[in-house]
């Protein structure tokens, strides 16, 4: 049998709908864990995440001290006896790479923290390559955080506008759910799976709402579709059948995804790693919301049918 | 189908044309890349510092500092002002960013008046006859002078430019390869060299304000005194980087000051062979030196250099040539570095560095390796897999969609020079995957057209046109997400928005236009009777 496609059934008749009860709880209690695991402690600036220094301060060092390994334990105790505040020191990639976290101290200035504290490595490790520095003042880190959060709230109201516009209210509140269900368990998956949070996780995150969002458009178009070619149908039939009409494409384009940030996981070496790791989380996620999230919020608000839909009907879809 | 209008062809040819000519010199060595024809272009893809190394700083002008320094050199003009129109004063002090005093003689209260509101500050820009500080009398014989907050704001923005300016001078005495160097915000600078992995040189270039003053030694009170406690007014203690390191009390008013010089050069003392730094004033700065020196044979002055004393040679004739040497502590680098400053001017304010970034060469050609690999890996598993579901000549053709669209891609980029960051290598890879979804949407409508029970080229037609609302709508999301991110991103953020946006864009149109073009081709050729996908 080949190509594949063929093997797909041509018509798959799975009742998505009856499930959706047992979704939508599983779904809300994912996304309560999800913000307790994001949120608790409520400390400021990034609560139950790891914060990395773009939201928080301080600086990162990628050192290396080829071929030697990296003696973890000695350079802790150097860094350690400085007063820095919150050191963390852990591998990075090969033995002979280690990554530096600290916070500078308050009042002193962060650029000469660093002089010090490249200093002491030296001093510690002798040959020491520093590969990378990072950074990131008080004041900056605070306007990223802001920024940041800014960003995703506005991309979901754009979101919800331009599905109200090109849809009705209806699909834009079933969309915008479904992309709160994504981005709130995509910040469950990275604050239990320890992920740093930082920009590119921004960056991710945006992404993931692009994608839900494409693939949420997908399935409301059909239902469009459906909704006026089949106007005696019961809705939740019509929900059910839209979702299997579009159900190899949903298949085929997140495989397709996810293979491709898989290559990426695997050999994009441990800066992209996370990134393509929340990514393949997302996509999977936005799959999902988009069949049990999104299409069920309409099913519940009801649509607008009949008559009144037809007037405004584009003259090549009519049946 | 058949009705394929001419444009569409031409359209795809020339878009393969202009992918493989703008893609092309990203491949072809740099030395073959000279040799070419000057119409051939050139460019290759800009690589963001985190792919080639180098350094990325955001610097704040430290504006508060400016309107310190204002109000500290306000109250010596004004001590200045009423001294010479012997005008008794007593109480003068900064309070809360304004500078108060108080009028011992009633009778003189008006002259006080009059001549601080005509020799205090400058000219206000843009208001004739309006100065930029305020002059108001109070009770009690009080006066009080505030600045006028537009002349600041105003100030604060000149300083920033000129800031900008004088980090570029400074930059590229260092020699380091195209520095980017650009305003951002209201009172931030954001500099970017690239190749330049030693931030501390940058920041050693950069960081420095460089402020030269000329200023005489206060020899009234001894240094015990002073120490102690007892400084006159219009002196201040400073500390000294010269041999002993005991700090120097000097007069406030500067002689002569670094803005006075025209040139500056590292060079070596005939004497004693240790490096100094060579300097000429121009006219008016010789003039003042000379007049200076010439009232003041026998005493000391002091060279200070952003708040510390770097020498204090003591006056032994006048010094009319209008040139001079600083013999400091130097060592031949740091004579050269203080000589490259002064050359480049003093900065107005300030510089606080709130933000650096440092990627080392090595990391970066690592980097570039990892996103080669893992951007070939994704592209081979889209290839394979869509060949693997929908065939050879239907996985086929999305796949030479594919590859026109990345050849898009690389060519946009680099002919518009838009950054390319290691996020943005994982933009590109998405795309690539996310383009593979418009063919499926076509593929995917075509099969349930023929179900439904169309004729093939009808099934065909109606594939593409039912599909492409879809598409549109499904990737106006995705650029959404992408123009939020060009706006509240910054640096490698910003690079992977613009690679997604260009992705998209260039995804669209190979999905959509460069398949149609293949299909319609195949199917005028083969005259198909059933679908090869259903």
């Amino acid at each position: 049998m080949w190509p594949l496609i063929k093997i797909l059934p041509v018509t798959t008749n799975f009742r998505f709908v009856a499930f959706a009860r047992l979704a939508g709880a599983l779904s809300i209690l994912a996304v309560v864990g999800s913000l307790a695991l994001t949120l608790l402690p409520f400390e400021p600036p990034c609560g139950g995440l790891n914060c990395g220094i773009d939201f928080r301060g301080g600086t990162v060092l990628e050192i290396s001290t080829a071929p030697k390994a990296v003696d973890l334990g000695k350079t802790r105790a150097a860094l350690g006896a400085m007063e820095l505040g919150d050191v963390q020191v852990q591998a990075f990639g090969a033995p002979s790479s280690a990554m530096v976290r600290f916070q500078t101290p308050a009042g002193e200035s962060p650029a000469e923290t660093v002089d010090h504290v490249k200093a002491k490595l030296t001093e510690t490790l002798g040959q020491v390559r520093f590969a990378r520095a990072d950074v990131v003042g008080p004041k900056v880190s605070g306007e990223l955080l802001r920024n940041g959060v800014l960003a995703l709230g506005l991309a979901i109201g754009l979101m919800l506008l331009y599905i109200w516009f090109r849809f009705e209210l209806q699909f834009g509140l079933g969309a915008v759910m479904a992309l709160f269900h994504d981005v709130i368990l995509t910040f469950g998956m990275i604050a239990l799976a320890k992920l740093e949070f930082s920009l590119t996780t921004i960056a991710a995150i945006l992404t993931i709402i692009g994608y839900s969002m494409n693939d949420t458009v997908v399935v409301f178009d059909r239902l469009r579709e459906n909704l006026r070619k089949y106007k005696k149908m019961p809705l939740r039939e019509v929900i059910d059948l839209s979702i299997n009409e579009t159900l190899s494409r949903t298949v085929i384009t997140g495989l397709t995804a996810i293979l491709a940030l898989g290559g990426l996981a695997l050999f994009g070496g441990p800066t992209l790693f996370g990134f393509s790791i929340i990514m393949m989380f997302g996509i999977a996620l936005g799959t999902y919301s988009s069949i049990y999230v999104a299409a069920p919020v309409i099913l519940l608000w009801g649509v607008k049918r009949g008559e009144e839909a037809e007037v405004i009907l584009p003259a090549d879809v009519r049946p | 189908m058949l009705n394929l209008s001419r444009w569409k062809v031409v359209l795809v040819l020339l878009s393969v044309v202009f992918g493989v000519l703008f893609a092309a010199p990203n491949i072809i060595p740099a030395k073959t890349l000279e040799s070419l024809p000057a119409v051939m272009p050139k460019q290759r893809l800009n690589l963001g510092l985190d792919l080639q190394g180098g350094s990325y700083l955001l610097l704040e002008v430290d504006t508060a500092a400016l309107r310190k320094e204002r109000l500290v050199n306000l109250v010596e003009d004004v001590r200045t002002v009423l001294r010479d129109e012997q005008v008794a004063f007593t109480e003068l002090r900064q309070v809360g960013g304004e500078v108060d005093l108080r009028i011992t003689d009633p009778a003189q209260m008006s002259a006080a008046l009059r001549a601080l509101r005509n020799s205090v500050g400058a000219p206000l820009a843009g208001a004739p006859g309006g100065r930029d500080i305020n002059v108001a009398s109070g009770d009690d014989q009080h006066v009080r002078l505030s600045f006028v907050q537009e002349a600041l704001n105003a100030e604060a923005s000149r300083a920033v430019e000129q800031s900008i300016e004088i980090i570029r001078r400074r930059i590229d005495a260092l020699g380091t390869r195209e520095p980017t160097i650009i305003r951002q915000g209201v009172n931030r600078v954001v500099v970017q060299a690239p190749g330049e992995s030693d931030p501390e040189r940058l920041k050693s270039v950069i960081g420095q304000t460089a402020k030269l003053t000329f200023q005489m030694v206060d020899e009234s009170v001894s240094l015990q005194e002073a120490v102690a406690g007892r400084i006159p007014p219009g002196s201040e203690l400073l500390p000294s980087e010269e041999q002993g390191g005991a700090p120097l009390l000097v007069k406030r008013r500067a002689l002569v000051t670094g803005e006075m010089l025209t040139d500056a050069k590292q060079t070596y003392d005939s004497q004693s062979g240790r490096a100094v730094v060579a300097f000429r004033f121009n006219s008016q700065g010789a003039r003042r030196f000379g007049d200076a020196t010439a009232a003041n044979i026998g005493k000391r002055f002091a060279i200070v250099l952003d708040g510390k004393v770097i020498s204090a040679p003591v006056i032994q004739s006048a010094i009319t040539g209008g040139s001079g040497q600083i013999s400091g502590n130097f060592t031949p680098e740091s004579a050269n570095e203080l000589a490259v400053l002064l050359r480049a001017g003093a900065l107005p304010a300030p510089l606080k560095v709130e933000e650096q970034r440092t990627v080392g060469a090595e990391l970066g050609a690592d980097a570039v390796r990892a996103g080669q690999i893992s951007t070939g890996v994704g592209f081979v598993s889209i290839l394979v897999f869509m060949v693997l579901s929908y065939g050879f000549l239907f996985g086929g053709i999305s796949v030479v969609a594919l590859v026109i669209n990345g050849l898009l891609i690389v060519g946009t980029m680099s002919l518009t020079q838009a950054t390319l960051t290691l996020p943005g290598i994982a933009g590109l890879i998405l795309t690539l995957a996310v383009a593979v979804d418009a063919n499926v949407l076509i593929y995917e409508r075509m099969r349930d057209e023929v179900r439904a029970g169309r004729s093939l080229i009808s099934a065909m037609d109606a594939g593409f046109s039912r599909a492409m609302t879809t598409i549109v709508d499904a990737n106006v999301t995705s650029i959404l997400a992408a123009l939020i991110m060009f706006q509240f991103g910054s640096g490698p953020v910003r690079g992977f928005a613009w690679t997604l946006t260009i992705g998209v864009l260039t995804s669209v149109f190979s999905a959509v236009l460069v398949t149609q073009v293949l299909l319609a081709w195949w199917y005028r050729a083969a005259r198909p009777k059933t679908l090869p996908i259903v």
